[in-house]
C-alpha cells in the first residue's frame, strides 16, 4: 500500500474514538451547565454553544494538520519546541492571572492556555532527540538532555504556578523508558512518588528509622557478612547514645530525631573510612543512596511547606486522609464523590443530575466533567467512558509500535502517556484517589485550549502514521 | 536491534490497563456498592420546607368569632448553609445590631448545623417581604410564614388559654413537634391542641448550592399537603362572658355558668384576668413574666383551680341528704335563738323568726336549723357510729361531683376537698369525734374545699333535680358529627328526684320570699330565680361572698355560681352579680341599670 489516498491512510478507528469522546464530552457539558432559560445546545452564549465552536475549530485544525506533509513535524520539531518555551516565558510576563495562576493569554474575548500546547511540542522535541542516529541511552549526558527537554517547560509551568499541568510532564518518562533507558528511571520515579507520599503521611522519626533499617538490610544483602553487619549496627548504636547523651547534657532534653540524624551522619563517615580501608566497594554507593533518600525526605517536606500553596497542601492532606474537613478544602472532592456515587448503576438520566446541575460540584464543566457522566449515566456510563479511553490508548500503543520510524514511535508514546496521565489523574481526583490538581479530562472537559492541544497532538500522530503507509 | 526494547510495550500497556482497573474498581465501589452517596445527594439538593397549617378558629355558641389567626414571619437560619454575606444590609433590613446577628448565628449553631432554627421571630410583613426579595444575598437564611392567634373579642383568656413555642421537654416527648413550633399551652388551646393544630405538611424543593430554590423535587411527588386545623364552636356565650368580665372588673373571684340540660359552660370568668392578646407573638415571654410576677396572679384560673369553703350554699346539700336519709321532713321545725348552743358550744346565727321549717330554714339560711339537720344525719340510728354516718354523708356529697375533678375539658381542674373519716380519726382519734366536732360542716365551713366550677355543677344538678352532665366548653368540632359521649352522659346524684322541689322551694323563697329572704337582691322581675347565698369564712381577711342560682325555675336555662373574694356576705355582691348575669343571658339585655352601677362602682379591698 504505497502512496495511497491520505484519507484512506488515516487510522479511522482512532478518529472514530476521538469523535465519540468529543461528542460525549460536549453532551455532558451541555448537561452540566444546562439551564431551562437556554435550552438550545447551540446557544453560543452558553458553554455548550461555545464548546461546539471549539469542536468545529478543532476539526478544521485536524484537517489542516493532516494536509501538511508528515516530514514537516520532524523537521520543525526543535523550532516548535523552542517556540513553546518562548511562549511559556511570555505568559509568565504578559499572561493573565486567573485564580492566582498566570497561565493564560487573553485574546479578545477568550483565553488560551499555552501549557496545553507545550505538551505536543515536548513530544516533538523528545522524539526528534531520541531518534538521533546512534544515541546512547546509557550515557549520563543523554539522560540529562532528555531531562532538560521534558522538565524545562514543566518548570516554567510550575512557576505560573500550575502544579497539575507541570505534573503531567512526568508522563514523558514512559516513552523514554520504552526507548531502552534503564527501567530504574521508571522505578525511581515511582519510588520517588511513593516516598513523597510516605514523607507526608508518617512521622519523620519513624521514616528516618525505616530508612536506616532498610540501609542495614540492603548492606547485609549486598555484603552477606553477619560480622560486619553487627559491627555496623553497634557503631550506629554507640553514636546514637552518645548524641542522645550530649543532647541531654547540653540541651537538657532527649532529642531523638537530631540524635538519630547526627549518629547517622557520623556512622556513614565511619563506614566509608572502614570500607576504604577494607576495600569494600559497594558500601560507597549504598551510603550515597541512603543519604540521598534522607535528603529527599527533607526536600519533600520543605517543598511541601514552602512551595505548595495553603490550598494545595490542604488538598494533598485531604487525599492522604490527614485532614477530614467536609465543608472545607475537601468539599470539592466530597461533592464530586456524592455526585458520582449518587448515579448508581444506570444513572439518573440525561439532564437529570441534581448535584452537577445545581452547582454542588465545582468546575463541573471543566475539571469535574466526569461527575456529570457518573451522576447521569451511572456505573454503566463511567465504565463505557473508561473502556473507550483504554481502547484508544491500546490502539495508539499498537499504532506506535507499528511505526518504522523511531521519531513517530516516540511521538506516539508521548501522546499516549500524556493523555493517559490526564485521564488517570482527572478521574482519580473526582473519585477521591488523587489530590485535586485541576487538569482537564482529554476531549471531555470544557475549554478550547485543552481540546485543541489534544486534537493537534493526536492528529500529528495520525498524520505520521499515515505517512508510514505512503 | 533498533527495536530491541519492544517488549516494554507490554509493561506500558499493563500500567495503563492496571490504572484503568483501579478506576473501575473505585467507581464500582462508589456507584454500586456504597449507597450512602445517594442519600447525601438527596440531602444536598433537597430542601424540605414544612408547611404549617392554619390553626383552627374558635366560635362561641352563637357563632361569634372568638379566636382567629394573623400571619407572622419568622426569619430562619440553617447554619450549615451559611456563607459570608452582606451583614450591613442584613442588619439594616432587620433593624438589629451586629451583636444580635452573631449571637443569633451562635444560637442556631448550638441547636443544629443542618436543621433550620428560628433566627428572628415574628418580623413584620413589610420586613419579611424586603428580606424575601434580597434573600439570595444571605445564604442560609429564609423566611417562614407562621400564623399567630388573634382575638377579635379579647375575652375569656383563662378559658381559651394561649399558644406558645414548644420547649425541649415537649419536643423530647412528642416527635411531631420541632424547635420553633407552636403548641397550645393552656385552656382550650391545650385541651384541643390536636384538633386545632391540624397536621403539618411538607414540600420538597430542589435547591442549588446557594440553597436557592430551583423547583419542586420530583414534581412534588413526595409532598405532603398540610391539613388545616379544624374550627371549633365553644359552649361559651361571648356576650355573657364579656359582661361577666366587666361586672367582675372590681373584684377578685369568678363566675361559672352552665346550661343545666346540657352541661355546656356558658361563661367562665376569673378575675383578675388579662387580655388574651397580651400572650401573642413577640411580647409573649415579656408579658408572661410580668403577668406571673403580678401579686394578684392574673394567670391563675380561679374558676377551676381555686378552692373555697362552700359556705351556706352547702345547707342545700345537707337538706337533701337529710331528706334522703329521712332524718327530717319538709315540715321538721327547729328553733333558733340567734344561734345554736350545745354542751357549752355556740354557733351564731342572725336574728330571724323562730322556729322555721325546712323551706324557711333555707330562705333565712338559719345556722341553727342546719346544725340540727346535720346532727340528725350524723347521729342517725341506722348507722352504728358517727363514723359510718359520716361516710354515708360523704358518699352523697361525692355524687354531686364534689371532692374530685369533674373531668371537664379544661385542664388544671382542682379536686377540692371533702374530708374522709380517716382525716378526723387521725386528728382526734377513732370514736373521739362526733357531730359537734365537725359541726361547721353543717353550714359549709371548716375543712371543705370546693371550686367555683364544682359549685356551678352542683347548682346544675339541683336545677336538673338529681343529675348533672359533666361541664364542658367544646360544643362542636365544625365538620364533625358529635362530641365526646362523656359530655352527653347524665350523672345521677344519690338523692331521689322527689326531694329536690322542696329544696328548690327554699331557694325560690331565698330570692323571692320578701322579708327574711337572704338574696332579695337577686330577684328579677318576670323571671323566677332560685338561689342561695353563702359566705365563706376567710381566716386571712374579709369573708368571701358566694351565690349560687339557677333560672327560670321551670325548665332551667342557666345555673350559675359566683365567688367574690373578700366580698363579705353572699347577698351583698355575689347575688346581684349572679342576678345580672341571669338577666343578661335570658333577656339579652339588662334593664336594671341601678344594679349594674352598684356593681360597677363597687370598691372592696382585695386580698
Amino acid at each position: 500500500m504505497r502512496r495511497g489516498n491520505i484519507i484512506a491512510n488515516l487510522d479511522w478507528i482512532t478518529i472514530m474514538l476521538y469523535l465519540l469522546l468529543v461528542i460525549m464530552g460536549w453532551l455532558n457539558i451541555f448537561s452540566a451547565v444546562y439551564s431551562e432559560g437556554h435550552p438550545s445546545i447551540l446557544d453560543i452564549n452558553q458553554r455548550y454553544g461555545k464548546q461546539f465552536i471549539w469542536i468545529l475549530a478543532a476539526i478544521i485544525m485536524a484537517i489542516a494538520i493532516v494536509l501538511i506533509d508528515h516530514r514537516f513535524y520532524e523537521f520543525f520539531g526543535y523550532i516548535l519546541y523552542g517556540t513553546a518555551i518562548l511562549i511559556l516565558l511570555a505568559v509568565l510576563v504578559a499572561g493573565k492571572e486567573i485564580n492566582g495562576s498566570k497561565s493564560w493569554f487573553a485574546l479578545g474575548g477568550f483565553q488560551i492556555q499555552p501549557s496545553e500546547f507545550a505538551k505536543p511540542a515536548v513530544a516533538l522535541a523528545l522524539a526528534k532527540y531520541l531518534s538521533t542516529f546512534n544515541i546512547n541511552s546509557k550515557k549520563f549526558s543523554t539522560l540529562l538532555k532528555v531531562g532538560i527537554i521534558i522538565f524545562l517547560p514543566s518548570l516554567l509551568i510550575l512557576l505560573q504556578p500550575d502544579t497539575g499541568s507541570a505534573l503531567v510532564f512526568f508522563a514523558f518518562v514512559l516513552p523514554v523508558y520504552r526507548e531502552g533507558f534503564s527501567g530504574a528511571i521508571l522505578i525511581g520515579m515511582f519510588a520517588l512518588a511513593l516516598l513523597f507520599i510516605l514523607v507526608l503521611v508518617s512521622n519523620e522519626l519513624v521514616l528516618l528509622a525505616s530508612i536506616i533499617a532498610l540501609g542495614f538490610i540492603a548492606y547485609w544483602l549486598m555484603v552477606k557478612s553477619f560480622k560486619n553487619l553487627i559491627l555496623a549496627v553497634l557503631i550506629f548504636i554507640a553514636f546514637f547514645f552518645i548524641s542522645l547523651g550530649a543532647s541531654y547534657l547540653f540541651g537538657n532534653s532527649l532529642e531523638y530525631y537530631p540524635a538519630a540524624l547526627i549518629s547517622m551522619v557520623l556512622s556513614i563517615i565511619t563506614y566509608l573510612i572502614l570500607a576504604y580501608i577494607h576495600r569494600i566497594r559497594k558500601v560507597g554507593i549504598l551510603m550515597l543512596v541512603v543519604a540521598a533518600t534522607v535528603f529527599y525526605t527533607f526536600a519533600v517536606n520543605y517543598s511541601f511547606d514552602h512551595f505548595l500553596s495553603d490550598y494545595q497542601q490542604r488538598r494533598v492532606n485531604i487525599m492522604l486522609g490527614i485532614q477530614s474537613d467536609p465543608l472545607g478544602a475537601g468539599y470539592n472532592v466530597n461533592q464530586s464523590m456524592i455526585a458520582i456515587g449518587s448515579g448508581g448503576v444506570v444513572g439518573k438520566g440525561f439532564l437529570q443530575g441534581t448535584q452537577t446541575k445545581l452547582n454542588f460540584v465545582p468546575e463541573q464543566s471543566t475539571d469535574f466533567i466526569f461527575c456529570t457522566v457518573g451522576e447521569e449515566w451511572g456505573f454503566l456510563g463511567t465504565t463505557i467512558v473508561i473502556i473507550l479511553f483504554l481502547y484508544l490508548f491500546i490502539r495508539l500503543i499498537t499504532l506506535a509500535e507499528l511505526q518504522k520510524e523511531k521519531f513517530a514511535r516516540v511521538f506516539g508514546y508521548g501522546l499516549v502517556s500524556v493523555m493517559f496521565l490526564h485521564f488517570f489523574i482527572n478521574i482519580a481526583m473526582t473519585i477521591g484517589l488523587f489530590p485535586v490538581v485541576g487538569i482537564p479530562l482529554p476531549f471531555f472537559s470544557y475549554g478550547g485550549s485543552s481540546l485543541w492541544a489534544f486534537t493537534i497532538f493526536l492528529f500529528i500522530f495520525l498524520r505520521l502514521d499515515a505517512g508510514r503507509k505512503e | 536491534m533498533i527495536n530491541q526494547y519492544f517488549q516494554r510495550k507490554y509493561i506500558i500497556g499493563g500500567i495503563i490497563l492496571l490504572a484503568g482497573l483501579v478506576l473501575l474498581f473505585r467507581l464500582f465501589y462508589l456507584q454500586v456498592v456504597n449507597s450512602s452517596y445517594k442519600l447525601s445527594a438527596e440531602n444536598n439538593s433537597k430542601r424540605e420546607v414544612i408547611q404549617y397549617p392554619a390553626r383552627g378558629l374558635m366560635y362561641d355558641r352563637n357563632g361569634t368569632l372568638l379566636v382567629s389567626n394573623q400571619a407572622a414571619y419568622d426569619v430562619m437560619l440553617t447554619p450549615g448553609q451559611l456563607d459570608a454575606f452582606d451583614t450591613i444590609s442584613f442588619i439594616k433590613i432587620l433593624g438589629i445590631s451586629l451583636a444580635d446577628v452573631r449571637s443569633g448565628i451562635k444560637k442556631a449553631k448550638e441547636y443544629s448545623s443542618f436543621a433550620p432554627s428560628v433566627f428572628m421571630k415574628q418580623v413584620s410583613g413589610e420586613i419579611a417581604s424586603v428580606l424575601q426579595e434580597q434573600l439570595y444575598k444571605f445564604p442560609g437564611f429564609f423566611v417562614q410564614t407562621r400564623t399567630l392567634r388573634k382575638y377579635p373579642r379579647n375575652i375569656a383568656a383563662h378559658l381559651m388559654g394561649y399558644v406558645g413555642e414548644v420547649d425541649k421537654n415537649i419536643i423530647g416527648n412528642n416527635p411531631y413537634y420541632q424547635m420553633g413550633d407552636y403548641i397550645g399551652i393552656s385552656g382550650v388551646e391545650k385541651r384541643y391542641e390536636e384538633i386545632l393544630r391540624g397536621v403539618k405538611g411538607k414540600k420538597n424543593y430542589l435547591v442549588d448550592v446557594h440553597s436557592r430554590i430551583t423547583g419542586s423535587y420530583q414534581g412534588g411527588r413526595f409532598d405532603v399537603p398540610a391539613k388545616i386545623g379544624k374550627d371549633i364552636t365553644l359552649t361559651i356565650d361571648a356576650d355573657l362572658q364579656e359582661y361577666g368580665e366587666s361586672l367582675m372588673k372590681n373584684f377578685t373571684g369568678s363566675i361559672v355558668a352552665i346550661e343545666p340540660s346540657s352541661g355546656e359552660m356558658l361563661c367562665m370568668v376569673s378575675t383578675p384576668s388579662y387580655p388574651p392578646d397580651l400572650l401573642v407573638g413577640r411580647g409573649l415571654s415579656h408579658n408572661f413574666n410580668s403577668l406571673s410576677s403580678d401579686t394578684l396572679n392574673p394567670l391563675f384560673n380561679r374558676a377551676i383551680a381555686a378552692s373555697y369553703p362552700p359556705g351556706s350554699t352547702f345547707k342545700l346539700i345537707n337538706a337533701l341528704v337529710g331528706l334522703q336519709e329521712k332524718v327530717i321532713t319538709p315540715a321538721t321545725e327547729f328553733g333558733c335563738q340567734s344561734g345554736y348552743a350545745f354542751k357549752g358550744q355556740f354557733l351564731g346565727c342572725h336574728s330571724h323568726r323562730s322556729p322555721l321549717d325546712l323551706r324557711e330554714g333555707i330562705q333565712n339560711s338559719c345556722n341553727s336549723y342546719f346544725v340540727n339537720v346535720f346532727r340528725r344525719i350524723m347521729e342517725d340510728p341506722k348507722f352504728g357510729s358517727t363514723d359510718q354516718a359520716f361516710n354515708n354523708w360523704r358518699k352523697h356529697l361525692l355524687s354531686f361531683g364534689l371532692g374530685n375533678t369533674l373531668n371537664s375539658d379544661l385542664s388544671g381542674e382542682l379536686k377540692g376537698f371533702i374530708p374522709k373519716d380517716e382525716y378526723y380519726n387521725k386528728y382526734y382519734g377513732k370514736d373521739h369525734w362526733n357531730f359537734l366536732t365537725i359541726r361547721s360542716l353543717a353550714i359549709g365551713q371548716g375543712e371543705l374545699g370546693v371550686t367555683p366550677l364544682q359549685m356551678a355543677n352542683l347548682t346544675s344538678a339541683i336545677a336538673n333535680q338529681g343529675y348533672y352532665i359533666t361541664p364542658h366548653v367544646l360544643k362542636a368540632v365544625i365538620g364533625e358529627e358529635s362530641i365526646d359521649p362523656a359530655y352527653l352522659e347524665r350523672h345521677y346524684t344519690s338523692i331521689d328526684t322527689t326531694y329536690f322541689p322542696i329544696v328548690i322551694d327554699g331557694m325560690e323563697l331565698a330570692v323571692n320570699g320578701g322579708a327574711g329572704s337572704t338574696a332579695g337582691r337577686a330577684k328579677i322581675e318576670g323571671i323566677v330565680v332560685c338561689g342561695k347565698t353563702g359566705t365563706a369564712e376567710n381566716p386571712h381577711g374579709e369573708d368571701h361572698s358566694i351565690f349560687i342560682a339557677f333560672a327560670p325555675r321551670e325548665n332551667p336555662k342557666i345555673a350559675i355560681a359566683v365567688y367574690i373574694e373578700n366580698g363579705g356576705f353572699g347577698g351583698t355582691w355575689a347575688a346581684p352579680v349572679a342576678s345580672l348575669m341571669i338577666e343578661k343571658y335570658l333577656t339579652r339585655e339588662v334593664k336594671r341599670k341601678y344594679l349594674e352601677d352598684y356593681i360597677y362602682n363597687a370598691e372592696i379591698k382585695r386580698k
